[in-house]
């Protein structure tokens, strides 16, 4: 199994936490993103994943890159699935071990939060009353700029 | 020929995800943009995309020469 991971199959989150198992790690920190049913007062009936997967799977291991220079004992492996997900599915499995705890939180959160800024994969919501793709969703729905901030060539 | 990948709203807008453009002489990536727009019409919020250039995010001003992979990434929304 790959470190890095873009699958069209269901996320077995222990494969995922076992790659980052070692005996100077003190701590695994996970995150799993579900497929969740309401926002606000939409209902999602699915959603769709689509990746433009060589290059997804290239943002995911420099996201685990930029965790290593950042904790340098951190380990990370994280699985994005693709394709047609139901409510509560799991969308996406972070595992990163570090020696200590706070690191562990820490890194993890930073993976998830690049995930959304960097990583070419999109989603489509099925509402019950339509469709849509959906955009950045940390704030803004384009790049005035040109790129979201922290993106580099 | 320049193969351009489109995803999201991008590629729903154009009906396709792949698109071949050939170009005689080497272009920046602003005119790759504007050669597909004349091929396939119109494209809603092509400006707010992102380049990636051989699966590495390029400027609008990097040039793209024949056999180059141009792909347009909308705002990403994984996770």
């Amino acid at each position: 199994m790959k470190l890095f991971n873009i699958s069209t199959e269901p996320i077995d989150n222990q494969n995922v936490i076992d790659q980052v198992i070692h005996h100077n790690a003190g701590a695994v920190s996970v995150f799993i993103g579900t497929v969740r049913e309401m926002t606000g007062d939409k209902q999602t009936k699915l959603l769709e994943y689509e990746a433009y997967v060589p290059m997804a799977e290239k943002q995911l291991e420099k996201i685990g890159q930029e965790i290593e220079e950042k904790w340098p004992s951190a380990k990370t492996a994280i699985t994005h699935r693709i394709g047609t997900l139901q409510i509560s599915d799991v969308a996406v499995t972070i595992a990163v071990s570090t020696p200590h705890r706070h690191e562990a939180f820490e890194a993890c959160r930073y993976a998830i939060e690049r995930i959304k800024e960097i990583v070419p994969i999109w989603k489509k919501e099925h509402y019950t009353d339509g469709e849509e793709w959906i955009g950045n969703q940390k704030g803004t729905q384009s790049y005035p700029s040109g790129r979201p901030e922290r993106v580099e060539k | 020929m320049v193969h351009i990948l489109l995803f999201a709203s991008l590629a729903q807008q154009a009906g396709t995800q792949k698109v071949s453009i050939s170009v005689d002489k080497s272009a920046t990536v602003e005119e790759i943009r504007t050669m597909l727009q004349t091929q396939v019409g119109k494209l809603a919020g092509i400006e707010g995309a992102l380049v990636a250039l051989n699966e590495e995010y390029v400027e609008l001003s990097d040039q793209v020469k024949d056999g180059d992979t141009v792909a347009f990434i909308p705002p990403v929304s994984g996770g």
